[in-house]
């Protein structure tokens, strides 16, 4: 008996029970809705990732001020040992080191007009900009000049611009932060979420000199930047600068270093892996959906089975092989569970669509994902369907004709 | 013995076949129940000839069911063999006889079993796909088929909307779609009111006459017995009795005789077999 007969009647048996199937269907096609969406969300969060890392570059190597000493763990931010000439050491005396751009922060109000917001405001150099890949949509950046002199000049984010002026330009006009009025030289290009969900584009660009004497009147910095001249020396460098702060910083044991130094690739792999063990822990509960229908497949073949005896005694009585049979109850069982992978890869498309549409979620629809859910859902239909199709096949066609 | 040796020497003269068809050798069946051994054909041998047209009778329990089932290939002989059209089947594989089944044999049973919810032409289109015939054949052969019955025009029916007598008819086709050589019919006028059980003998009996085809049947009735050439009567798992039907009656000439069911008696009928596809005991029919 060719495929399409056996296909024709496993087709007609189900439609025969329409409202069986489509439950028996529907544990198929919840597991495999539920996998495709979380899939689709993993793979989004994961782009995301890998977007802000190239954003900052892969080169991107970048030394914090803080402590984990025992005792006095103070974390990140919490010491106030490095400083801009720290930097300097670095770009002297570790040649992988290129370029490198020393970071301040702090909150203050800024105001114009009847105007005012709070964004985070950032203290560096124009390398800053260069090693963030990160242009102005309008204006420009301040100079080395400004910042030797501490000058009151700034570059706004756009959602501080947007907050502050409106639709009116911003550029020449003047803001004040605290009490000390600021230039606005530029507007940086818009940048979005981070990958942790804050917006990158409420913040103000100063000089460093001037954050750190004015506005949040500290001698130290927070952080730098820098950027290595490959990806491989980035790795390579990270010792050097531990070894050269140890130094500047006269540390003996490594356990009291108050900075700590990453580069792009080991934050990368912090974010992926931790956005990995989501999905397979998402991933396993929903191949979990799959299970119990597959088991619901079984179930209701099994009962197929037995309801439909006399008809498996008639379909041998005219020539049927067990064979036959077995192929028929098991093309029945992959029938169903394929039509509830594909309505459910429906389903799951669907699903991650309005979650991306409703809840702003990024999502990536992964052609893989789609291959694996149907080659599953076959193979789900095949592993639960054996049975049934096998109980069938072994009936004998005497009793099973006389069976009432 | 001597009525067995008696019965051995009448089957060898067995008129109305010329060729034969199948031939039995000593053939024993016993079952395995449980503890308890059945020895449900105890040392069958006869022979059918082509054409013929043979009952075979018996209380429940004679072996007629298990010779039934024997012929059918649909179960194999503890001891003994069995030629079927010159091949000794009582040794194939359960692939090998459901070939022969499906080429050799046309079976009708009292049940009718035919798959619900499936057209009457589906239905007898059902051993063309085993045989792996190509879908415009299957169509027309199973045409055909439901013609001879005198069923065409209810091609597209569903079981459930035919008679008794109509859905035994399309079992019928059935049995005949694949051009067999042998009707074996396990008591198919059981379910079916005297009239309808005529009109299904002269089927067969036209079947057999005009197109040759041999038919064997298994009935407790003598008035169906008569409508054949030769009668078989089984007992304890042996034949009892073979023999010849002097005054055969010819359903064609018996159903002018007999009454016809009004139209609403042949409507309920055929609701009662929807409502319950399963048996209809014969105590409530006749």
């Amino acid at each position: 008996m060719d495929f399409m007969n056996t296909l024709r009647i496993a087709l007609r048996a189900l439609a025969r029970n329409k409202l069986r199937s489509a439950l028996t269907m529907l544990g198929i096609i919840i597991g495999v809705g539920a996998v495709i969406a979380t899939v689709s969300i993993g793979q989004g969060a994961e782009y995301l990732i890998q977007q802000g890392i190239e954003s900052l570059g892969t080169n991107a190597v970048f030394i914090a001020a803080g402590s984990n000493r025992a005792g006095a763990r103070t974390g990140f931010w919490g010491v106030r040992t490095l400083t801009v000439e720290d930097m300097e050491a670095i770009l002297r005396e570790v040649p992988l080191i290129r370029s490198a751009a020393p970071v301040v922060f702090t909150r203050a109000q800024v105001v114009y007009q009847n105007q005012n917001w709070r964004p985070r405001i950032e203290g560096t150099t124009p390398e800053y900009f260069q090693i963030r890949r990160w242009g102005v949509q309008a204006g420009g950046i301040f100079s080395e000049d400004e910042v030797r002199s501490a000058a009151n000049v700034c570059v706004l984010g756009v959602t501080v611009a947007r907050l502050l002026f409106g639709n009116q330009d911003p550029i020449g006009q003047t803001i004040r932060i605290g009490e000390i009025p600021f230039r606005v030289v530029g507007v940086l290009e818009a940048k979005g979420q981070s990958a942790m969900g804050e917006d990158q584009d409420d913040r103000l660009i100063a000089p460093y000199t001037t954050v750190q004497r004015k506005i949040a009147g500290i001698t130290w910095i927070h952080y730098i930047n820098a950027s290595a001249i490959t990806k491989d020396a980035a790795q390579a460098a990270v010792p050097q600068i531990e070894a050269l702060l140890r130094e500047r910083h006269r540390i003996r044991n490594p356990e009291d270093d108050d900075f700590f130094v990453s580069t792009q690739s080991d934050v990368a792999e912090m974010a992926t892996q931790t956005e990995r063990v989501m999905n397979l822990l998402l991933g396993s509960i929903a191949s979990v959906s799959l299970i119990v229908g597959g088991i619901g497949i079984m179930n209701i073949m099994l009962v197929s089975v037995t309801e439909r005896t006399r008809e498996i005694g008639v379909r041998m009585a005219v020539g049927a092989t067990e064979a036959d049979v077995r192929r028929q109850f098991l093309v029945e069982a992959v029938t169903m569970s394929m039509a509830g992978g594909v309505i459910g890869i429906i389903s799951g498309l669907v699903g991650s669509w309005a979650i991306a549409k409703f809840l702003g979620w990024p999502t990536l629809i992964s052609a893989t994902a789609i291959v694996i859910a149907t080659v599953v859902a076959a193979g789900i239909g095949i592993l639960f369907g054996i049975y049934p199709a096998w109980k069938a096949a072994q009936l004998d066609p005497i009793e099973a004709l006389r069976y009432e | 013995m001597s009525i067995e040796a008696k019965s051995e020497h009448v089957t060898n003269t067995a008129s109305g076949g010329n060729a034969e068809l199948i031939r039995l050798e000593n053939v024993h069946k016993i079952y395995q129940l449980g503890e308890v051994q059945v020895h449900a054909l105890r040392g069958v041998s006869l022979q059918i000839g082509r054409g013929e047209f043979v009952a075979v009778m018996g209380a429940s329990g004679s072996g007629k069911s298990t010779l039934m089932n024997i012929l059918g290939c649909l179960d194999r002989p503890t001891r003994g063999s069995y030629f079927l059209d010159g091949t000794d089947v009582s040794q194939l594989s359960k692939v090998e006889l459901a070939r022969i089944r499906n080429q050799k044999i046309g079976f009708v049973f009292q049940q009718f079993n035919l798959l619900p919810r499936t057209s009457a032409l589906e239905n007898v289109e059902l051993p063309t796909i085993y045989a792996g015939v190509s879908p415009a054949e299957r169509h027309s052969r199973a045409l055909a088929a439901l013609e001879r019955v005198g069923l065409a025009d209810r091609a597209h029916h569903f079981p459930s909307q035919l008679s008794g007598g109509q859905q035994q008819r399309v079992a019928i086709a059935r049995a005949l779609v694949n051009r067999p050589s042998i009707l074996l019919a396990d008591e198919p006028t059981g379910n079916l009111d005297s009239r309808t059980s005529v009109e299904i003998m002269d089927i067969l009996q036209h079947l057999n006459e005009e197109e040759g085809l041999t038919v064997v049947l298994v009935t407790h009735e003598h008035d169906i017995a008569q409508y054949a050439k030769r009668v078989l009567e089984f007992r304890d798992g042996r034949i009892r009795k073979d023999y010849q039907v002097s005054d055969r009656w010819v359903a064609r000439e018996v159903l002018p005789t007999l009454p016809v069911l009004d139209e609403l008696d042949a409507v309920e009928l055929g609701a009662q077999d929807a409502t319950a596809p399963g048996p209809v005991s014969p105590s409530e029919v006749w």
